[in-house]
C-alpha cells in the first residue's frame, strides 16, 4: 500500500492546528516580554505501525509537538486524537486508559531514570501504577520486559548508576513497553549514546516495532539516523511543519530551503 | 625527517577510583606534525580526553602520570615546573572545551572573559586588551562583535558560545590546539560551521590541531591523520583516507560500519551493523587485546598479550595494534 492510499482508519493519532506559546519574561522581575510560539499551528497524522520521524534543530519545536501528542504538555490550542478519541475532552480515568497505550522513550538515560529504583522497581512500576496483575504475574512480566530489550536477568537488582548509558536506554524502552502501548514518541533516544550504541538500540527498536506492530514518531536532529528508521520524515522549523513526505522523496528531493539546509550538513 | 611539533611517548596515566586503580591513557605513543590536523577517535571511556588533558597537564588530582614523555619544543611537559607550564598553556598550547554552557563564567561578560588572557598573558593594556578582544570575536565569525563583547553567556546561543571558546583559545596565538569534542553538543547545521571555521583558523593562522571526537565520520572532511583509541590504548593510527577505505584494526571497522549510511531509494527500513557488546570497564580488562571478545577476528594469541602497535605491511605510516597484524604477532613471539 502506498502513502497515499491510506485512509482515516490508518490514522493513529491525529493532530489538528495544534500550537504551544510559551510566555517569555524577562529580567530580574520576571515583566512579561514576547511570547514564544514554540508550536504554530501544525497539522499531522501518525499511521499505525508506521515510524514518523520529526527532524529539526534545537529549538524548532519538535520535543514540544512530540509531548503534545501525548498530553504530556498541554496544547495552548488545537486538538489530538488518538484512534479516534479526542484527546482533549477526556480526563481521569479514562485519559489514564489512554494514557497506557502512548508511551514515551527519553534522551537522556542518565536522568530520566529514578536513582534510588533498581532496575527492577523502574520497569514495574508501570505495571503497579495502573494496577495490572497480581505481584507474581508483575514480576514475571517484568523479566519478561527485560528479556525482550535484551537485558541480561542478574541486572534487575542494580541501580542505574552501575548500568552503561546502552543498558540504561534499554531500561527505559523496557519501562515503556511494559502496558503494551500502540504508540510510542521516541524523543532523540540515541543522541545521548556512544556510536556502536547506537547501532544496538535502534536496531532494538526497529525489531520491537516489527515483532510488537509498534507506531513511532521518532524524534531527531541526525538525518543519518533517520534515514535507517524512518518511513516518512517531517520537518520542523521555527514551529511549524514545513516538509513532510516519505524517507526515499526527502532525501532524494528536497523541497524547502531548510531541508536542504538539513541535508547539506550531514558530514 | 623534521621533528614532530608534539611527541607523546608511552604515556601511561592512571586514576584512583573506588574500584581500584584503572589506567585511562596506556602506553600510548603518538605525534603531532607542525600545520596538521589529527583527529583522536574513541567512544566514552576510551581514554581520549584524558589523553588531551595530559597534553595540558590538566588531569585530575586523582591521576597520576606512570611513565611516558611528552616532548614540546625538546622540553619534556612532565618534567617542566609550574610557571613555565603556565605561560606554555594558552601562549603555545590552547585548548577548546566542550560543553560551551559550562566552560563560560556565567556572570561574566564574554568579553571580561576574553580580555582576561589578554592582559595576564600578553599584559596588554584594559584599552588593547578590549579592542583586540573584539577583533577575536570577529575572526570567529560573531556578528556585531562590538555589542557582542558585552554580552553575558546566556544572551548567547549554543553555537556563538562554542565560538567565544574558541576565540579564548587562539587569544595568545598558540601553535597547537586541542578542541575537545567541540562539536558534540550542537545541532548538525552548527556542528558543519564550527568544523568549517576550526579549518580556517587553522589555515590562516598556520595552526596545528588536534581534534578529539567519538564521531569517526567527521575525520573525513577535517583530519589529515586519525589515531582510533580503545580502553585507553592507542588501537590504530594512520592517514584519514587510509583509515577509513582500509581499516586495519576489527574495532575501527566495526566503528566505521555502525554509522548509519545513505540509502538512497532503498525501499523500507533497515537495520544497522552493530558490533556486539560494549565498551569494557577499564577495571575489568581481559589480560589479552581489551577489543577480544567483541572482536569478529578473534583467534588464539588474542587472549594471551596485549598487542602492541605496530606497521601495517611496513608503512611507518599506518599502524594498528591487533593479531591480524602480521608485523603483531612477530612482535610477541619474538619477545617470548
Amino acid at each position: 500500500m502506498s502513502l497515499e492510499e491510506r485512509d482515516d482508519s490508518h490514522v493513529l493519532v491525529a493532530a489538528r492546528d495544534l500550537s504551544k506559546v510559551f510566555p517569555a519574561r524577562h529580567g530580574l522581575f520576571g515583566h512579561h516580554a514576547a511570547d514564544v510560539r514554540a508550536v504554530d499551528r501544525v497539522s499531522l497524522d501518525v499511521y499505525r505501525g508506521e515510524t514518523l520521524a520529526l527532524v529539526g534543530e534545537s529549538g524548532s519545536g519538535k520535543s514540544t509537538l512530540g509531548r503534545m501528542l501525548l498530553r504530556l504538555i498541554e496544547p495552548s490550542a488545537g486538538n489530538v486524537e488518538f484512534d479516534g478519541v479526542d484527546l482533549m475532552s477526556v480526563s481521569g480515568e479514562s485519559l489514564r486508559k489512554l494514557r497506557r497505550r502512548m508511551q514515551i522513550i527519553f534522551q537522556d538515560p542518565y536522568s530520566s531514570l529514578n536513582p534510588t529504583m533498581t532496575v527492577r522497581a523502574v520497569v514495574r512500576e508501570p505495571l503497579t501504577i495502573h494496577r495490572l496483575g497480581s505481584g507474581a504475574e508483575r514480576n514475571e512480566r517484568t523479566m519478561e520486559l527485560l528479556r525482550l530489550v535484551g537485558l541480561k536477568q542478574e541486572l534487575a537488582g542494580r541501580y542505574p548508576h552501575e548500568l552503561s548509558g546502552g543498558e540504561r536506554q534499554r531500561v527505559g524502552i523496557a519501562r515503556a513497553l511494559a502496558l503494551e502501548p500502540d504508540f510510542l514518541v521516541a524523543d532523540e533516544p540515541v543522541t545521548a549514546l556512544d556510536v556502536s550504541v547506537q547501532a544496538q538500540i535502534l536496531n532494538l527498536m526497529l525489531s520491537l516495532q516489527e515483532d510488537l506492530g509498534l507506531t513511532y514518531l521518532f524524534v531527531a536532529h541526525d538525518l543519518r539516523v533517520v534515514e535507517h528508521v524512518a518511513d516518512r520524515v517531517a520537518v520542523m522549523h521555527r514551529g511549524r511543519i514545513v516538509e513532510l513526505k516519505s524517507r526515499v522523496d526527502l532525501f532524494k528531493k528536497p523541497q524547502h530551503q531548510h531541508t536542504r539546509e538539513l541535508l547539506a550538513s550531514i558530514p | 625527517m623534521t621533528k614532530p611539533l608534539l611527541e607523546i611517548q608511552g604515556l601511561t596515566a592512571s586514576l584512583a577510583t573506588d574500584t581500584g586503580t584503572i589506567y585511562p591513557v596506556s602506553d600510548v605513543s603518538l605525534h603531532i606534525d607542525a600545520g596538521e590536523t589529527l583527529a583522536v577517535v574513541g567512544e566514552s571511556g576510551s581514554g581520549k580526553s584524558m589523553l588531551a588533558f595530559s597534553i595540558m597537564r590538566l588531569l585530575p588530582r586523582s591521576a597520576r602520570f606512570e611513565g611516558g614523555r611528552i616532548v614540546w619544543k625538546d622540553r619534556d611537559l612532565l618534567q617542566t615546573d609550574a610557571e613555565s607550564l603556565r605561560r606554555i598553556r594558552g601562549n603555545e598550547i590552547a585548548l577548546v572545551f566542550q560543553e560551551a554552557g559550562s566552560a563560560l563564567n556565567p556572570v561574566r561578560t564574554v568579553g571580561s572573559q576574553l580580555m582576561e588572557p589578554l592582559r595576564t598573558h600578553l599584559g596588554l593594556s584594559k584599552k588593547d586588551a578590549r579592542d583586540r578582544a573584539v577583533e577575536l570575536l570577529r575572526e570567529v565569525q560573531i556578528p556585531d562583535p562590538e555589542t557582542r563583547v558585552s554580552n553575558y553567556p546566556h544572551e548567547m546561543s549554543g553555537g556563538m558560545k562554542q565560538r567565544v571558546l574558541i576565540a579564548m583559545a587562539i587569544a595568545c596565538d598558540p601553535e597547537l590546539v586541542i578542541a575537545d569534542e567541540p562539536t558534540t553538543a550542537l545541532d548538525a547545521t552548527l556542528q558543519a560551521h564550527i568544523l568549517e571555521l576550526l579549518g580556517r583558523l587553522k589555515e590562516n593562522r598556520n595552526l596545528s590541531l588536534i581534534l578529539i571526537t567519538h564521531d569517526l565520520s567527521l575525520v573525513k572532511d577535517n583530519a589529515d591523520r586519525v589515531a582510533v583509541m580503545y580502553a585507553g590504548r592507542l588501537v590504530e593510527v594512520g592517514p584519514s583516507e587510509r583509515i577509513l577505505s582500509s581499516p586495519g584494526h576489527p574495532y575501527t571497522a566495526g566503528l566505521w560500519e555502525s554509522l548509519p549510511k545513505p540509502r538512497g531509494s532503498e525501499p523500507g527500513k533497515s537495520k544497522l551493523h552493530a558490533m556486539t557488546g560494549t565498551v569494557p570497564h577499564l577495571s575489568h580488562l581481559p589480560p589479552g587485546c581489551a577489543f577480544g571478545d567483541r572482536c569478529p577476528e578473534r583467534f588464539d594469541p588474542c587472549d594471551q598479550d596485549v598487542p602492541t602497535l605496530q606497521n601495517v605491511n611496513g608503512d611507518p605510516a599506518h599502524r594498528t595494534a591487533c593479531y591480524m597484524n602480521a608485523a603483531a604477532l612477530d612482535a610477541t613471539t619474538t619477545s617470548v
